[in-house]
């Protein structure tokens, strides 16, 4: 039977404050000692009042409006109750029926079709502490809590179940990362848990509007491991259900050295939340003028840029995809083409910046695990060598290799083509010698060529480049070769 | 609205209170009681009234996104029942 995958994602992302959500304590806990970033209002001490961030509340409805989404009037916070050592208070403070926007929606591309999703709502909450989890040397386990994390600002992005392969939620999941990264709302590190993915999937007859078993998919810390595991559960249920098999609802965890998900039996039992408003905190009117005036300061996103990429640099869609992904790359392409140059140019400049940023600057940040922001080759340096590119000294085989010594060093092209002594070999004299020896050598393609082969000519400048190490001009080559053939005639 | 034992000991695990069945039965009384009289209070006609979930009228109490000093991890694990490398240490706890 042809099955329909049907799922639906559920992002935590922390956003950037300096402080928690509801107290001055600082928000950054990465490499803070354990319980050092704490104050009784994080513990949830009696007597306490939490406060709300005004920049947290700024930053979800920017994401909100960017998202496409309607911010009520109203606004409010829940308590959401439920006992678990990673909530000092016993209760998580986040927001039920009144969440701070709703309806919203992104637009992704897959197989170069474009199709929005759907989001439910954006809501804000506080992230949790973090646990370790020990045994004892007498085999006793127990856990270790942390509450520096807790109370961080957590802003809660809940998709439609509109997605309809593990490729379009990966896409989603990219394009939503893409979006907050240009808002500059979150860091989107997943590894180290800033920008969090849960999954709903379910699968059903094609064609059906049958609603079968919903699996929720945790545990998955990279794009990479949220394609994986939901292929592989879309797999796992169309074949329980191909063998007869019933589904049942249930949370199953991502394991990545199984490649596989695992049932996360603890959770079976219905969950009772009991949300009821919180009382410490008054609700919230969003004014349309403070929603207008966040709207007002959204910077271009990320489809609007790949569309005016296309228009002013006349770039593919599939490169301006790519190079608008992030917006350290986009603002690191438009850079290099600072000033940009008159006319046909312009374009040609545009492509060529273009191709040094997909191909080899992207292949060595992947390769270092390196950041752009972090990356020793600036645009100038990029430039620079594009430069001694045109007027001849380097050819761009040569090129590549000062690339990557600029890539590592940080020095500017021109210095590492002195320090390597690289540049181009120009000037026909210091060719003349060199074209001597490789027409000796090889005397039947020289024939050939005179028998009117052209081929025989690419391989005789092939010889000589090969000979000059890649430092000769083959355009001059080329040159030299056919007026000293010509001559010999 | 009477309640049912079963439904008073859903409560107390929610509340991860131990009762005994005397406490149960104690408790199913005392709740209903209280049931009952919020279904009195139900009676009154609220259709034109606004649901109040503060009883303040307060709006937007904000503050600025500035960092403050936090407490020592002294001070914090001073009510922990048990530490250890500057941590609570509580019972297992697994997923």
């Amino acid at each position: 039977m042809e099955y329909e995958t049907i799922i639906g994602l559920e992002v935590h992302a922390q956003l950037l404050t300096k402080s928690k959500m509801f107290c001055g304590c600082s928000a950054d806990y990465a490499s803070a000692p354990p319980n050092t970033h704490v104050c009784p209002i994080c513990l949830g001490m009696p007597g306490v009042l939490p406060t709300i961030n005004k920049k947290a509340i700024e930053y979800a409805v920017m994401t909100a409006l960017a998202l496409n989404c309607t911010i009520p009037e109203h606004t409010r916070f829940d308590r959401k109750n439920y006992p678990y050592p990673d909530l000092m208070k016993g209760y998580q403070i986040s927001q039920y029926n009144n969440p701070l926007s709703r309806n919203g929606w992104l637009t992704i591309e897959v197989n170069g079709k474009s199709r929005r999703i759907g989001i439910t709502r954006v809501h804000q909450e506080e992230d949790v502490a973090k646990l370790f989890h020990r045994t004892d040397p007498s085999g006793e386990s127990y856990s270790l809590v942390d509450v520096n994390r807790s109370g961080v600002p957590l802003m809660e992005i809940v998709s439609e179940p509109d997605m309809r392969s593990p490729e379009e939620a990966r896409e989603y999941l990219m394009k939503l990362h893409s979006i907050l990264q240009y808002l500059g709302v979150c860091t989107g590190n997943m590894e180290e848990g800033s920008f969090r993915c849960d999954a709903n999937v379910s699968i059903r007859p094609a064609g059906s509007t049958e609603f079968m078993p919903k699996v929720e998919v945790k545990n998955m810390n990279s794009f990479k491991a949220v394609y994986r595991a939901l292929a592989y559960e879309v797999e796992r249920q169309r074949k329980v259900a191909e063998e007869g098999g019933k589904l049942v609802q249930e949370t199953r965890g991502w394991v990545e050295e199984k490649g596989a998900t695992v049932s996360q039996r603890s959770k079976e039992y219905a969950h009772d939340y009991r949300y009821f408003p919180e009382p410490d905190l008054p609700p919230l009117e969003l004014s349309r003028k403070f929603v207008d005036e966040i709207r007002s300061r959204l910077p271009e996103l990320p489809d609007a840029r790949r569309d005016r990429f296309i228009s002013q640099y006349s770039l593919s869609r599939y490169d301006a995809n790519l190079l608008t992904v992030s917006r350290a790359m986009a603002d690191y392409f438009e850079t290099c083409l600072k000033p940009l140059p008159q006319g046909a140019e312009a374009e040609k400049r545009a492509k060529t910046v273009a191709n040094w940023l997909l191909g080899e600057f992207s292949r060595l940040l992947n390769a270092t695990n390196i950041e752009i922001k972090d990356a020793k080759i600036t645009p100038q340096h990029l430039v620079e060598m594009l430069e001694l590119i045109d007027n001849g000294t380097l050819s761009t085989t040569m090129a590549k290799t000062v690339f990557e010594e600029m890539f590592r060093g940080g020095k500017s092209a021109s210095q590492v083509v002195k320090e390597k002594g690289l540049a181009q070999i120009s000037t026909a004299n210091e060719l003349e010698s060199v074209l001597g020896q490789v027409i000796a050598a090889n005397s039947q393609a020289v024939a050939d060529f005179k028998q009117g082969k052209e081929q025989a000519l690419k391989f005789l400048v092939g010889q000589v480049m090969k000979a000059t190490r890649g430092q000769a001009n083959p355009q001059m080559v080329n040159e030299l070769l056919r007026r000293r053939l010509a001559h010999s005639q | 609205m009477k309640l049912d034992r079963e439904e008073v000991k859903h409560i107390a695990l929610l509340a991860r209170l131990g009762l005994t069945e005397a406490d149960v039965e104690k408790f199913r009384e005392q709740l209903s009681n209280i049931l009952e009289n919020f279904e009195i209070l139900k009676q009154v006609d609220t259709s034109g009234v606004p649901p109040t979930s503060h009883p303040v009228a307060l709006r937007n109490v904000l503050r600025d996104d500035e960092v403050r000093p936090s407490f020592s991890p002294k001070e914090i694990l001073a009510n922990a029942p048990r530490e250890e490398d500057g941590c609570f240490r509580v019972r297992a706890v697994l997923e």
